[in-house]
């Protein structure tokens, strides 16, 4: 739809209320983040010099503009430690995310072939854990991963281990519980999928000699890819930018973006740093989203 | 189906239900347990359900957790709700695009990013942290779930009903409360629901809005989680699973009693 309409007052009213919130504390606060990533770390320090005072003049303004510089960006580049914490990240989400699916997929699929009768009840079991606290969750898995937790008391009471395996504070630990804290994003769409699909197509993959590998491969699967793309999104994603979880779960050797920026912020006081590391993670992650969205776009365009 | 793939179907379902499930059961059960300890079963007891009441901060943070998640999934929900309007009635306008992309791009932003901007925000306006701060973050954060949830039920609306009423001399915003508010109600119930979950769980986005003066219960939770694991989070977090058990259920047996008036 690229005709512009005109709004009739009452119209005007009513987009103007959620417009304006959203430039107020969406907008305006995004492109001041981006404007403090381009400043001198000791400027924009707490207390912390007004950037876009009402009173400015046009010459205090381009002065202001003139001390702009990208060395929070290059440091960025040149400090290892931001550097593999991007790339730590990067990997432990994926890692997360292709646990996730394989752990999601047969779950789903179970659930997609139970009776109609019982598949209510299965999908609000499964995401019930999800409506109650995330960080409760999370914090559950502390008391099973601990060197005297649950997982390793029972595994030295049954002698299958002397002593305990270190599976608190490791990457490990920070996977497990993304896997766990994000099943729920990755189960539900894969269970729409499924659920959506005729069966009379995998019967007729069937009888036409396809053995149940073969359906699932050749049918059930393809089907499901819509599912499999949005629930790997919903899961990648907020995975990459994860702070809760590395922090609670992870050693102090897991390095992930989300905690370096909260520390450049909260303990180094860092702005400039933090607010560079905060617009590179959303390049990271949005020019690839739009790309692929374009990319579906002009998919469906050649189809027509 | 054959007897293999259904046994292999229930033991993928209880292999599934027993990872999401086991963390949640083993956490309720120590609340009850006497021992400090995790591992070590020190007998029934309830003494940290009794010590939590007189844990004045963290009722405290109870408190403001919840007047916080009620006001800001009111206001999440209406401007979603004007938001959605806007997206599904008003055809393309101008702007539409930047409108679009904004509402929607705090759902795939990682929380620190939308935390840090707002802080910076609130610092550079020289607005004082506390109870406000933490509403705004809370609907800035939220709104954009209300909006998705409800655009898709505005879009479920049929038109012509709404059109009826404008053709028998309906004003379109009078038509719009009178026939398409009332179709959209449940969407509205899950919106608010959905907003108020999300701000009484989150702990990022109020990390960097909220000031001294108004710290939230999963704030408190995580600190006290990093000074060492007490046996009252514990019960805690029973009280608040036990809840969360109790609203799914009354809203299970509400939409029963509407499917079976034929709703």
């Amino acid at each position: 739809m690229s005709g512009r309409r005109r709004l009739s007052l009452n119209q005007r009213l009513a987009l103007a209320i959620p417009y304006l919130w959203i430039a107020a504390f969406f907008l305006a606060p995004m492109a001041l983040i981006a404007k403090i990533s381009l400043s001198h770390s000791v400027l924009a320090r707490p207390p912390y010099e007004p950037r876009f005072a009402l009173s400015d003049t046009l010459a205090a303004f381009w002065a202001k503009a003139q001390s702009l510089t990208f060395d929070n960006y290059r440091a960025l580049v040149s400090d290892n430690l931001y550097f593999d914490a991007y790339v730590s990240s990067l990997w432990i989400a994926a890692v997360s995310t292709l646990v996730t699916l394989f752990v999601a997929y047969p779950f789903a699929l179970a659930m997609a072939r139970s009776p109609r009768a019982w598949r209510p009840f299965l999908i609000g079991l499964a995401a019930a854990p999800f409506w109650t606290s995330f960080l409760i969750r999370v914090y559950a898995w502390i008391a099973l991963l601990k060197d005297e937790g649950l997982i390793n008391t029972a595994l030295m009471a049954l002698g299958i281990i002397d002593a305990p395996l270190v599976l608190f504070a490791t990457s490990g630990a920070v996977i497990i519980g993304i896997v766990y804290s994000y099943l729920p994003f990755m189960l539900l769409p894969i269970y729409a999928a499924l659920e959506g699909q005729d069966p009379s197509l995998r019967e007729a993959a069937a009888d036409l000699g396809a053995t149940p590998a073969q359906v699932f491969l050749r049918v059930t699967l393809p089907l499901s890819r819509d599912g499999v793309i949005a629930g790997a999104l919903l899961v990648f994603i907020p995975a990459v930018g994860e702070f809760v979880i590395p922090d609670l779960l992870g050693g102090s050797d897991t390095l992930m973006i989300g905690r370096t920026l909260w520390n450049d912020f909260f303990a180094n006081h860092d702005w400039p740093a933090a607010s560079a590391v905060a617009v590179v993670l959303v390049a990271i992650l949005l020019i690839p989203l739009l790309m692929w969205e374009r990319a579906r776009l002009r998919e469906e365009e050649g189809r027509r | 189906m054959s007897r293999s793939a259904n046994a292999a179907r229930i033991a993928t379902l209880s292999l599934g239900f027993v990872f999401l499930y086991a963390p949640i059961v083993i956490l309720a059960a120590m609340s009850f347990n006497a021992s400090r300890l995790v591992s070590v079963w020190g007998g029934f007891s309830t003494k940290w359900y009794a010590a939590l009441l007189e844990n004045e901060l963290l009722l405290q943070s109870a408190k403001i957790s919840f007047a916080a998640a009620l006001l800001s999934a009111a206001i999440a929900t209406l401007l979603g709700l004007l938001a959605a309007v806007a997206l599904a009635r008003f055809g393309g306008f101008r702007s539409r695009m930047l409108f679009f992309g904004a509402v929607h791009a705090p759902l795939v932003l990682p929380e620190v990013v939308l935390g840090l901007a707002l802080l910076s925000c609130f610092v550079a306006l020289g607005v004082g942290r506390g109870f406000l701060t933490l509403v705004i973050g809370h609907v800035t954060f939220t709104m954009c779930f209300t909006t998705v949830a409800l655009l898709a039920a505005l879009r479920g609306c049929d038109p012509t009903l709404e059109e009826a009423a404008m053709d028998l001399g309906a004003t379109p915003a009078k038509a719009f409360v009178l026939v398409a508010l009332p179709q959209i109600a449940p969407a509205m119930a899950s919106a608010f629901l959905l907003a108020f979950t999300l701000s009484l769980d989150d702990l990022v986005i109020a990390s960097f809005a909220t000031g001294p003066g108004a710290t939230t219960l999963p704030m408190r939770i995580y600190s006290q989680v990093r000074l060492g694991v007490s046996p009252q989070i514990n019960a805690i977090s029973t009280l608040l699973l036990g809840a969360v058990a109790v609203a799914l259920g009354v809203s299970a047996l509400v939409m029963q009693a509407g499917r079976r008036r034929g709703l």
